[in-house]
């Protein structure tokens, strides 16, 4: 019999019963809540008369709507108050283990305060009404998003109704340049594999330019996973997992911690385990990559043009890639160099962590941001990455050079608070998604990493990182 | 939930890769704190010409008639044709509100994004994959044919076409069962609280760590 992935050991290790048609119910042991998808779910549970089953497996707080500048004046969209304040009662009505009111020291984004306080752990299940909930598989974690249902569903029964996924393994081995990171990665593997490549698997990331990736890269990169379409990314936890862990406040402790260590050196694939798809690339074949489409795998690295239509065959590619220039406004054949950016933000759950803001700062550091940027913005992914931040003086570096220092939040991935980009205008961003209007109606979204917004920036449009640094 | 068991509906085409949930609902509608209400934003940045929010009135929005949901011949369409990779993005289970809301019950598509796939179930809405070289056939008979109607039952898992042609989907054995009886999944669930009462036991005994308060 073949050994068995990480995947399996941590679904196996998570079924409750199993039906004959190989649905299960999973259990869940952590449920992170945000506002925006959780107020139907309570609601739901009222309704019903229902109680939460393990209300102490909630991780909660508002990120999506809450603004990122001008905190005294609390949040002036009436409609978004009133769903940070349903989270508010909601919580104070059903319970959580942990939870970080807009304002708080440690309110942030879900996905970075969750590692952040040791309640995201290996060998965890984890899901969150949100996507990029396969952040947490960085952990060595099975997780991911689900819908508002079964954010209902686990409050009340602690499991949700699942099918396995098959099994794929990413495994990036080689070395990077200089100047290229976990998100240069995450974008190649995509346009490698495509938004659609990872729809049914859950795939693991190995190999040894994943093994080298520190905690945040390792982040980044499972959080794009679902760009790629698999709903959850995993890496197998290892030294640096623990040394991550140790120390913080949920993590486990004392004589605890050794059990769990120890557990946890059983979690990766084994060496005969099989995979239902196995893609290979090199690390050094990746460059700084730059998304010039609305959708991330139309993504291409710095030194190329943006593509011709009249030279892709298949019609809906076609298209596809009419539609995504029209869209851009962006002439077939440009160079990606010679787009010029209106917008800069530094931020979101993929790319809002110390590392990643000491990454852009580097960058920064003694330099001016382009006149033609209208703004370029740095939110913090949360009230404790701000605060180091700082301590470390990258916060100065930042304003010096040109950009605003914000407070803690989405902000500008998905603008639902007010940071959002005007129609026509085009920005760097180190988010997870250039869909049409995710950062505003109308605006022009390119995914880059830390170290390439920065730069562009600074350029007043993209420019390769590697000959600016 | 809705039951679904039979529908003969009138088939809109959309003919577009990847469309995604920021698509099919900007994320401004994702404020609202109630799960019904959805339709008269879905697809609102390619229905309407003006910048929509949540509480509009929309039947005084200037529509884009170009838009197929906006177009006369496919008004009170139930079946939602569609490309590959349809739903991908976000988990927000307001685009299927969307969807259900705006009174589609059934989704034709050569590929879903799991999330939307999953979450579709949960709102009685039966998303069907059906081989692309299929699709490519409705799309076009579709739209060479006003008053285009498909016949959907669920029981024999069946689609037949005007012509009489038909093809085959799959569906697990629990969602159908879930779909065509409009269970309630949470209490279904909860007739195993033993079990997961059982398994949370050994699993704490096992790993105490994951219940610390």
């Amino acid at each position: 019999m073949a050994g068995k992935t990480l995947y399996d050991k941590l679904w196996e290790s998570h079924v409750v019963r199993e039906e004959s048609d190989g649905t299960c119910l999973l259990y869940i042991d952590r449920h992170l809540v945000h506002e925006v998808t959780s107020p139907q779910a309570f609601e739901g549970m009222r309704m019903a008369g229902r109680k939460p089953w393990r209300s102490t497996s909630i991780v909660a707080n508002p990120d999506h709507n809450t603004p990122t500048k001008d905190w005294d004046k609390g949040i002036e969209d009436p409609v978004s108050r009133l769903q940070v304040e349903t989270l508010d009662s909601n919580i104070k009505e059903f319970g959580a283990l942990v939870y970080f009111p807009f304002k708080d020291s440690h309110q942030g984004i879900i996905h970075v305060i969750g590692p952040e306080n040791g309640t995201t752990l290996p060998g965890m299940t984890v899901v969150c009404g949100d996507s990029h909930t396969s952040t947490h598989g960085a952990f060595g974690a099975l997780a991911h998003g689900i819908g508002t249902s079964e954010v209902e569903h686990v409050l009340a029964t602690q499991t949700l109704v699942a099918k396995k996924s098959k099994r794929m393994l990413v495994k990036v081995d080689g070395k990077l340049g200089k100047g290229v990171t976990a998100k240069d990665v995450a974008l190649a593997i995509i346009g490698k594999i495509g938004t659609a490549g990872g729809t049914g698997y859950a795939i693991e990331f190995g190999g040894e330019v994943i093994r080298g990736f520190s905690m945040e890269g390792r982040m980044t990169l499972c959080n794009m996973a679902i760009e790629a379409g698999a709903r959850a990314g995993i890496v197998a936890p290892d030294e640096k997992t623990a040394a991550y862990l140790k120390g913080r406040q949920h993590a486990p402790k004392g004589e605890n911690w050794d059990k769990a260590v120890a557990y946890w050196n059983t979690l990766k694939s084994d060496l005969d385990a099989q995979f239902d798809a196995v893609i290979e690339m090199r690390g050094e074949d990746i460059e700084p990559q730059v998304t010039w489409g609305t959708s991330p795998e139309q993504v291409l690295p710095i030194g190329a043009s943006v593509p011709n239509p009249a030279k892709e065959i298949d019609a809906t590619k076609r298209t596809s890639i009419e539609n995504a220039l029209k869209y851009m406004g962006l002439e077939a054949d440009t160079p990606i160099e010679k787009i010029n950016v209106d917008k800069v933000f530094i931020g979101s759950c993929t790319n809002s962590r110390i590392e990643d803001l000491r990454a852009a700062a580097g960058v920064a550091k003694g330099k001016k941001v382009a006149g033609n940027v209208k703004l370029a913005m740095v939110v913090p992914g949360s009230g404790v990455v701000k605060r180091q931040a700082e301590e470390e003086g990258l916060d100065k570096i930042f304003i010096e050079a040109g950009f605003e220092w914000r407070e803690p939040g989405c902000s500008m991935c998905l603008a639902m608070n007010s940071d959002r980009l005007s129609p026509g205008e085009r920005c760097a961003s180190t988010s997870n998604r250039n869909f049409e209007g995710r950062q505003g109606p109308g605006g022009r979204t390119h995914l880059v990493s830390p170290e390439m917004a920065a730069a562009a920036a600074i350029a007043g449009h993209f420019v390769d990182v590697r000959s600016v640094h | 939930m809705k039951a679904f068991t039979q529908l003969n509906g009138l088939v809109c085409p959309l003919d577009r890769a990847n469309v995604d949930t920021d698509a099919i609902i900007p994320k401004q509608f994702l404020k609202s704190i109630k799960r019904s209400g959805f339709g008269p934003y879905l697809f609102d940045e390619w229905r309407y010409t003006n910048y929509g929010e949540p509480g509009m009135d929309c039947s005084t929005r200037p529509l884009n008639k170009d838009f197929v949901l906006n177009q006369p011949r496919y008004q009170g369409a139930q079946v939602l044709l569609a490309r590959d990779n349809f739903g991908c993005g976000s988990s927000r289970e307001h685009a299927p509100w969307a969807i259900e809301d705006q009174g589609f019950r059934v989704i034709i598509a050569p590929s879903f994004a799991d999330i939307f796939f999953n979450n579709c179930y949960k709102n009685g809405i039966l998303p069907i994959v059906a081989d692309a070289a299929v699709v490519d056939r409705l799309f076009k008979e579709c739209q060479a044919n006003e008053g285009y109607r498909l016949n959907v039952d669920l029981p024999s898992q069946t689609v037949t076409l005007p012509s009489g042609d038909s093809f085959t989907f799959e569906i697990t054995p629990t969602r159908k069962h879930n779909l065509l009886n409009g269970l309630d999944e949470i209490g279904l669930t909860l007739q195993h609280a033993d079990e997961i009462k059982a398994f949370e036991v050994k699993h704490k005994a096992a790993q105490p760590w994951l219940f610390a308060q």
